[in-house]
């Protein structure tokens, strides 16, 4: 698979500050990677690096194969940036923001309406970008992304501070991106959200990637205890170890139709990321 | 092209609705509609309202209008939402800077025509008017680009904007500040557009004009490289 991201020895400090230290990644197309890390991580630090919009300390980023340094407009018709910092034209409509940038990005009004649509904002197309709510800015923001038909998206905490039905309509539009073939790379402190969106993710800590790999790999590798926790129709609970013994009882319980719920101890990445870090994700 | 006739339809959309911006552009016509028309004293000079008010005109909107813009796109991003749309920042400013150089001529037309000035004079008019609110507009795209939020550019431009504007009135009745005043542009618009009949301009009109245009220039080439657009 072609890798449209690539992240070699990167290194960031702010004067004595190091934000990112010795970053290596490597993105294929299509793929979802997500970048995890608490708050202050350098997440969107990394992103900036990407786009091209801040030089490293020291390393080198490539995307599309260009140095991300040496990025030009022609390369960013191809990249699509949703930035929690990147605003709308308040005093504007919704269909007069998107209005605008299809003029900059020179394609037809018409996908103005799908991109509305896609986002659920059809019905608020005449509304004041003043008077959306934060979510409803978020999916505007998105549909302004999408308009362009990037082959890149970068998502830079897309669903922070969201409603769980805003979200939702993000991680469908952000799936059905993928199914097009779109490499995206999102930045996320919600673990729920990279287990179920992404293919690949990187926990990131203090400018260190700590752990990296297929979200349901990670939490297979972090199972240390290695049991299986049964809840039994008659109201009791039991927890039996990985060995043939166990495999009996359970076998026992299962031919009995005893069993209402199993499952299994693996940790969430919640978990892995405090066994990692000693500290907490928010 | 398109990318600056974006913008341009941008500002035209964003700007009527942008109270704060509009009334710059609309407050001094509409004063020296009235003021000429209402306002009538024995022994003032002929345009005397045209005059003071057109070059308070040229002293603020432009400037004003310029700087806020800039910085309000600064301080919420989507300028540097534009700029990695393929926007050059050349482009940005030819777009902003025209739709303001556009809308002040008009409000310079109407100033002028309030004053009554018609033909060779009115066309002469709009050409002293128009250089003025290109200097302005270059101080205020520096100060705009300088400055990271609208508040802080606020507290740049009022300042400047008070010598430019009144420079040229206080002048009138202080020796002292009008030895000063002669070194502004605005001094030398008013000058120039308070002696329209005469057709001449002085070499010192023009040299000050110049030089302040070029400090401008100067001005916002340092702002834009130590600060940049973003």
């Amino acid at each position: 698979m072609e890798n449209v991201i690539k992240i070699h020895e990167i290194e960031q400090t702010f004067g004595e500050k190091t934000v990112l230290k010795n970053i290596n990644m490597e993105i294929a197309k299509g793929e979802i990677l997500g970048l995890l890390g608490p708050s202050g991580a350098g997440k969107t630090t990394l992103i900036k690096i990407l786009t091209g919009q801040l030089k490293p300390s020291k390393g080198k980023a490539w995307v599309f194969g260009k140095e991300a340094t040496t990025l030009t407009g022609k390369d960013y018709r191809k990249i699509g940036m949703m930035m929690d910092n990147f605003g709308l034209y308040e005093r504007m409509s919704c269909y007069d923001n998107l209005l605008f940038f299809s003029k900059v990005y020179g394609i037809s009004k018409k996908k103005i309406e799908g991109a509305l649509e896609r986002v659920g904002l059809s019905e608020a197309k005449k509304t004041l970008a003043s008077n959306l709510s934060k979510g409803m800015k978020s999916r505007l923001l998105l549909a302004r992304v999408l308009m362009a038909e990037p082959e890149i998206l970068f998502l830079d905490e897309p669903t922070s501070g969201l409603d769980p039905a805003t979200t939702e309509e993000i991680h469908k539009v952000i799936r059905e991106e993928q199914a097009k073939g779109v490499t995206v790379f999102l930045t996320t402190h919600n673990m729920a959200e990279a287990y179920k969106l992404c293919n690949h993710i990187a926990l990131l800590n203090d400018g260190d990637i700590v752990e990296y790999g297929e979200p349901e790999e990670i939490c297979r590798r972090y199972n240390h205890q290695k049991r299986i926790k049964l809840h039994l129709f008659n109201g009791e609970d039991m927890e039996l170890a990985h060995d043939n013994e166990s495999f009996d009882v359970l076998a026992k319980y299962w031919k009995e139709n005893a069993i209402e719920t199993i499952h299994s101890t693996e940790p969430n990445l919640e978990t892995v990321f405090m066994e990692l870090t000693g500290r907490k994700l928010d | 092209m398109r990318n600056i006739m974006a913008i341009l339809w941008k500002q035209v959309k964003d700007t009527f609705k942008n109270k704060e911006i509009l009334i710059q552009f609309v407050m001094f016509p509409v004063m020296t509609i009235v003021m000429e028309h209402f306002v009538k004293v024995d022994g003032m000079p002929a345009q005397y309202f045209t005059n003071l008010f057109g070059v308070m005109f040229v002293g603020m909107a432009p400037l004003t209008s310029t700087a806020a813009i800039i910085s309000e796109e600064k301080e919420k991003n989507t300028l540097r939402a534009l700029l990695m749309s393929n926007v050059k920042p050349w482009e940005y400013m030819i777009g902003v800077g025209l739709y303001i150089w556009c809308i002040c001529m008009v409000g310079a037309g109407v100033i002028g025509y309030a004053g009554g000035h018609t033909g060779e004079i009115f066309m002469k008019f709009m050409v002293i008017m128009g250089i003025g609110i290109l200097v302005s507009m270059l101080m205020g795209a520096a100060i705009g680009t300088w400055s990271k939020t609208q508040m802080k550019a606020t507290s740049v431009t009022v300042p400047v904007m008070m010598i430019f504007s009144f420079l040229p009135m206080l002048s009138m009745f202080h020796e002292g500040i009008a030895k000063v005043a002669k070194f502004t542009y605005s001094q030398q618009i008013h000058n120039l557009i308070s002696q329209l009949q005469t057709a001449e301009v002085a070499f010192e009109q023009v040299g000050v004009i110049g030089t302040n245009m070029l400090a401008a220039v100067v001005v916002f080439v340092i702002a834009y490289k130590k600060c940049g657009l973003e």
